[in-house]
């Protein structure tokens, strides 16, 4: 019997870009509000197994043609190179940098490199929990 | 006012604790999944009154994190309920 799940797969398709605009919201409200790269990660991990749930997973492995294994190396380089780089300018080992710059279009911004530790934690999160989605729900 | 945010968390929370005796005593599967899934409303509206009452804007992310893990859940255990497989593959259609 061919079930039919057009409400959810619909349903999801608007609800999809509105949890990975909160993801992305919460990911970079981080570091004046709760939040940051774990809770962003995982919210965006929600935002991927709706979409599983919804459709099936060869769809969703075409659709967003990434190696999540690949994601989660990517994660530990960047947070890895962000602690490390700070040993280049002569001060310990995980050591921040922050300034304020003018960018065009957002005027007056202040730019910490708790960032880019930030934006690792997040691949490494959203990497590693769809790895194991993927592999649990992919065997036979 | 303070009295009155703070008996409504109490209306709230007992209505939360009639729906956690559905929860024990369901006699079937989808009537356990419809009370834990009015669980999360009920969680979402005691939040939404104590960040009223402790007077923080703080609590308002976590309101819409339950509401979307509440969702993704249920959908997740009524799809287990209906099919027996939460992921379908894919390869056999």
């Amino acid at each position: 019997m061919k079930t039919n799940d057009v409400i959810l797969q619909t349903a999801t398709k608007v609800v999809f870009f509105i949890i990975f605009l909160f993801s992305v919201h919460i990911f970079f409200v981080g570091h004046y509000a709760p939040g940051g790269g774990f809770v962003g990660g995982l919210l965006t991990t929600g935002a991927i197994v709706l979409l599983l749930l919804a459709f099936d997973l060869k769809t969703i492995q075409q659709i967003l043609p990434f190696n999540f294994t690949i994601v989660t190396a990517i994660g530990l380089v960047l947070a890895l190179s962000t602690a490390g780089a700070s040993i280049f300018f002569n001060v310990p080992f995980f050591t921040h940098a922050y300034d304020d710059f003018n960018l065009p279009l957002f005027g007056k911004t202040s730019l910490h490199t708790a960032m880019f530790f930030d934006s690792g934690v997040y691949l490494v999160v959203v990497g590693s929990a769809i790895t194991i989605i993927q592999s649990i729900g992919g065997d036979d | 006012m303070n009295l009155f945010y703070s008996v409504c968390l109490v209306l709230v929370i007992l209505s939360m604790l009639g729906l956690l005796y559905r929860v024990w005593k369901g006699p079937s599967v989808p009537d356990r999944l419809v009370a834990l899934d009015a669980v999360g409303v009920m969680l979402i509206s005691a939040i939404a009154l104590l960040s009223i009452l402790f007077d923080t804007p703080f609590f308002i992310d976590a309101i819409l994190l339950i509401a979307i893990m509440s969702f993704i859940g249920t959908v997740s255990f009524s799809k287990f309920i209906e099919r027996g497989e939460i992921i379908e593959r894919g390869s056999d259609r």
